[in-house]
């Protein structure tokens, strides 16, 4: 019997109409664990670097974690991974919600998508049951509004929808997977699944998931939960408040949005206001979200409450969580209620929130430059919001400039030229980032920013504190019953840690603790990702209740591998180096691992070249970032190098061989 | 039973508040109550075995927890609804029978009815336990109730024999078996 996992994956050749359930190995479960970690298997093995995303042979993998559909708290997240349009490298957007326990429940571990489908369709899964559907009547729907529909065309008010919009179906290449409360938004892969002509996943499943050691493993779920009421009575004192409890940041409930309005960057992610939040504006802001927010609503089985039910005045209802709340509104140079009247146009089109306030605002500094003109925008309204939904309506068309500018800032910018590259100013790997432009570097986040797979700060980051506390006694305080380092070295890293003075960034902490410290909070979040488990109770808060030290118990006790701290390291090192070779094997170099050229003002040189020599040499990659023939083998990855050798990438002995092109970007 | 008929007697009344207006949608009372009801306990789970229930539609932000009472063989005739706070509700909402008209409270696989046993060894029901939201409230209360004699099960058992073939008859067939060893 299998454990946690169902042990099946649903194969669908949508080429073909063809559908087969196949058994896995459980070797693969315990060398990868699951979600990201044999998504990144089965990508690697099936996926060749010369296919593209939009090549019928790319594949589209909806994963539920390891632990999803299990009691343990939080573990809800379907991981969806795929070859990205806009990055052209590995994306792997996730989302929480409702869809991966459920897809367990149907006895389902994965659903692995290949091939094209010649019309729109949607997949319809119930317990061993599965159809491809005719999903003609769909086109142009919103996304939530396809939920709806699905759900009583087939009378199942149960069932759980993963949609896209018109986004989606236009391929832009930063369209989303909607999931209701959620959505896997980042890297295009709502556009991978327009490209291969499905409409929506729809899952319903009635089976029993099974548990290796269940007095164990309850407990351990018993813990966690002691842990969180624990947490939610006992805020991080001296941090602000999205960074005081648990969760996603609590931008649902929070009114005092002075923080991200007075630091993040406005427009194309170019001005800071400072002195923006006044009373004024906090009353009117307050209202808005009040009048608009119907409930604080929560994933399967968590007790955060990390979204709302939006219901804004001659609009449909929609669902919203955390930063989205305030991209638009800035993008715009706007107002809340602003921001949650065009999220609802964005969430039916599925869109990414990030990236699509940031696309279209960088648009209009074009347009402000003289570079693009009157004649690339007939027609477009004079008011500054009138703009937005204009430019949105476009982009999901792929109308006229929206046909460009749905390709996102990079490849816009180039499409554009007359110097338009000036004005993409804020991605990493291709992909648009947090509107922040900041004064002196930190050498933690310098770090996670480059080398950060996902291509997003808030997957990367969390364990350690973003900033030192003023005092000591604050410092000291903090540490005391801070249980989930791996390490007691990495308390002392931070006692020592100053604003000012020889302690302070950039130079403190120094090179090494960096690495460890980066090393650390990555590998949080691949075992989070590979699990199932929401960051916002694991690798994104401070003092989370699931850590290294409980996680091999619940793999143990839930999926009966047998685990512990080693191994689970080990496991999630060699999973995080197979998502960095598919990546290098699709040209990625380290000349691509780098934050946009004015996030800090102050630039260290020689100290950034340093913290990535000694980065990738703790990670066993060379000084391209590419992982060892050596490092390889101590994860058992030989098939890797092997793969390497023969495409020149690695040399026995290896040296590093960098792409003809590599030195030429950018 | 050790009361005469017709005395009053003190009974415990386990009830489970249930304050819709906290309700996050979450479902962990479904996986907890599953859990437990597994065989052995905790070895499995699946919310479609669970005994509570919650009736769910974000979009109308209808989030009404019901967790399953007796079974009853037929449907109701005619259904109501409900309109409360502008929202429409459908009368099973908040019913809590095992019944023909739905798939809540049955067991998936053989279809038998299911029925809140209000956690029996455990402090209070795990479904309240679990609910962080505190949407879920355990109560106990004293009623005093009249109590009839209950007859036990194996005069029931005579009594609905005796009915049928008359007394008479009974006693005599009894004779014969203790006659018989």
């Amino acid at each position: 019997m299998r454990y946690a996992e169902t042990g099946f994956n649903l194969e669908i050749d949508l080429s073909r109409g063809n559908i087969e359930r196949v058994a896995t190995d459980p070797k693969d479960t315990e060398l990868y664990l699951g979600g990201l970690g044999t998504n990144a298997k089965i990508l690697w093995d099936r996926v060749p670097p010369e296919v593209d995303a939009f090549s019928p042979d790319n594949l589209l993998i909806f994963s539920a974690g390891l632990l999803c559909g299990t009691p343990a708290t939080g573990c809800n997240r379907t991981i969806v991974s795929t070859m990205s349009p806009q990055t052209k490298l590995m994306a792997f957007s996730m989302m929480g919600g409702f869809w991966a326990p459920e897809l367990k429940y149907a006895g389902y571990d994965k659903v692995i998508l290949r091939g094209k489908s010649p019309d729109l369709v949607y997949i319809w899964i119930h317990n061993d049951q599965v159809e491809i559907r005719d999903a003609s009547h769909l086109a142009g729907k919103g996304a939530i509004e396809t939920a709806e529909l699905i759900k009583q065309e087939l009378r199942e008010p149960k069932a759980q929808v993963a949609a896209i919009g018109l986004a989606g179906e236009n391929r832009v290449f930063y369209a989303s997977i909607e999931q209701g409360r959620s959505s896997a938004s980042r890297g295009g892969i709502g556009a991978v699944m327009g490209d291969k002509k499905v409409k929506a996943i729809v899952v319903r499943g009635t089976n029993d998931i099974n548990i290796a050691q269940p007095a164990e493993f309850i407990g351990l779920c018993n813990e966690v939960l002691e842990y969180i009421k624990y947490r939610e009575e006992h805020p991080i004192p001296g941090v602000m408040p999205i960074l005081a409890g648990l969760g996603s940041p609590q931008e649902m409930k929070v009114h005092d949005e002075k923080w991200h309005t007075e630091n993040f960057m406005w427009g194309n992610s170019r001005v800071r206001r400072k002195g923006f939040w006044n009373d004024e504006i906090a009353e009117n802001w307050k209202e808005t979200l009040e009048s608009a927010r119907t409930r604080l609503i929560s994933c399967f089985n968590c007790p955060m409450k990390c979204g709302a039910t939006i219901s804004m005045p001659g609009l449909p209802t929609y669902m919203m969580k955390c930063f989205t709340k305030l991209t638009y509104t800035m993008g715009a140079f706007s107002d809340l209620d602003f921001g949650l009247r065009i999220a609802q146009r964005a969430t039916e089109y599925g869109v990414d929130g990030f990236s699509t306030p940031q696309v279209m605002a960088f648009a209009l500094e074009l347009y402000e430059n003289g570079i693009l003109t009157d004649d690339d925008f007939p027609g477009m309204p004079e008011d500054n919001e009138g703009r937005f939904y204009w430019l949105l309506d476009r982009i999901v068309r792929r109308e006229g400039i929206g046909d460009v500018l749905a390709d996102g800032t990079y490849w816009a910018a180039k499409a554009i030229g007359k110097g338009a590259e000036e004005y993409a100013h804020n991605t990493i790997k291709k992909h648009e980032q947090l509107p922040l432009k900041l004064s002196m570097l930190n050498p933690i986040y310098f770090l996670m920013y480059s080398t950060g797979e996902k291509i997003n700060i808030t997957q990367i980051e969390g364990q350690f504190p973003q900033a030192p506390f003023p005092k000591r006694e604050q410092r000291e305080e903090f540490v005391k019953d801070w249980i989930q380092v791996p390490d007691e070295k990495f308390k002392q890293y931070f006692l020592d840690w100053e604003p000012r003075g020889e302690n302070s960034m950039p130079y403190y902490p120094t090179v090494p603790m960096v690495c460890d410290i980066v090393d650390w909070q990555e590998m949080m979040h691949y075992i989070d990702d590979a699990l199932g488990q929401c960051a916002g109770l694991s690798s994104f808060p401070l003092k989370p209740p699931y850590h290294i030290h409980n996680y091999p118990k619940f793999i143990s006790a839930g999926a009966g591998i047998d685990m512990d701290e080693d191994s689970l390291t080990q496991a999630a090192r060699r999973y995080r180096t197979l998502v960095r070779a598919i990546n290098i094997r699709r040209g990625m170099r380290r000349a691509d691992e780098k934050p946009p050229a004015d996030h800090w003002k102050k630039r260290f040189p020689e100290l950034e070249a340093k913290l990535l020599d000694e980065y990738y040499k703790l990670k066993g990659w060379n000084k391209e970032g590419i992982p060892t023939q050596e490092a390889l083998h101590k994860l058992g990855l030989d098939y890797v190098s092997r793969d390497f050798i023969e495409r020149g990438i690695l040399t026995e002995g290896e040296e590093a061989s960098v792409p003809e092109d590599s030195e030429k970007k950018e | 039973m050790d009361t005469v008929n017709g005395e009053k007697k003190k009974k415990i009344i386990k009830t489970i508040k249930i304050d819709v207006d906290k309700c996050n949608g979450c479902r962990a009372c479904e996986v907890i109550c599953s859990a437990f009801h597994a065989e052995p306990k905790y070895s499995s789970n699946n919310p479609a075995r669970s005994r509570i229930k919650v009736i769910r539609d974000p979009l109308r932000d209808i989030y009404i927890p019901v967790y399953a009472g007796e079974y009853t063989v037929a449907e109701c005739a005619g259904r109501d609804k409900y309109i409360i706070d502008g929202k429409e509700y459908d009368e099973c909402a908040f019913c809590r029978a095992s019944c023909p008209s739905r798939e809540d409270f049955k067991e998936p696989d053989s279809g038998l009815p299911l029925k809140c046993d209000m956690c029996e060894g455990e402090d209070e029901p795990l479904c309240v336990k679990w609910c962080l939201a505190d949407a879920l409230i355990y109560e106990e209360r004293e009623e005093e109730v009249e109590e009839e004699e209950t007859l036990e099960e194996l005069e029931v058992g005579l009594e609905s024999l005796a009915s049928k073939y008359g007394l008479q008859e009974l006693k005599e067939a009894l004779a014969r078996l203790s006659q018989q060893g």
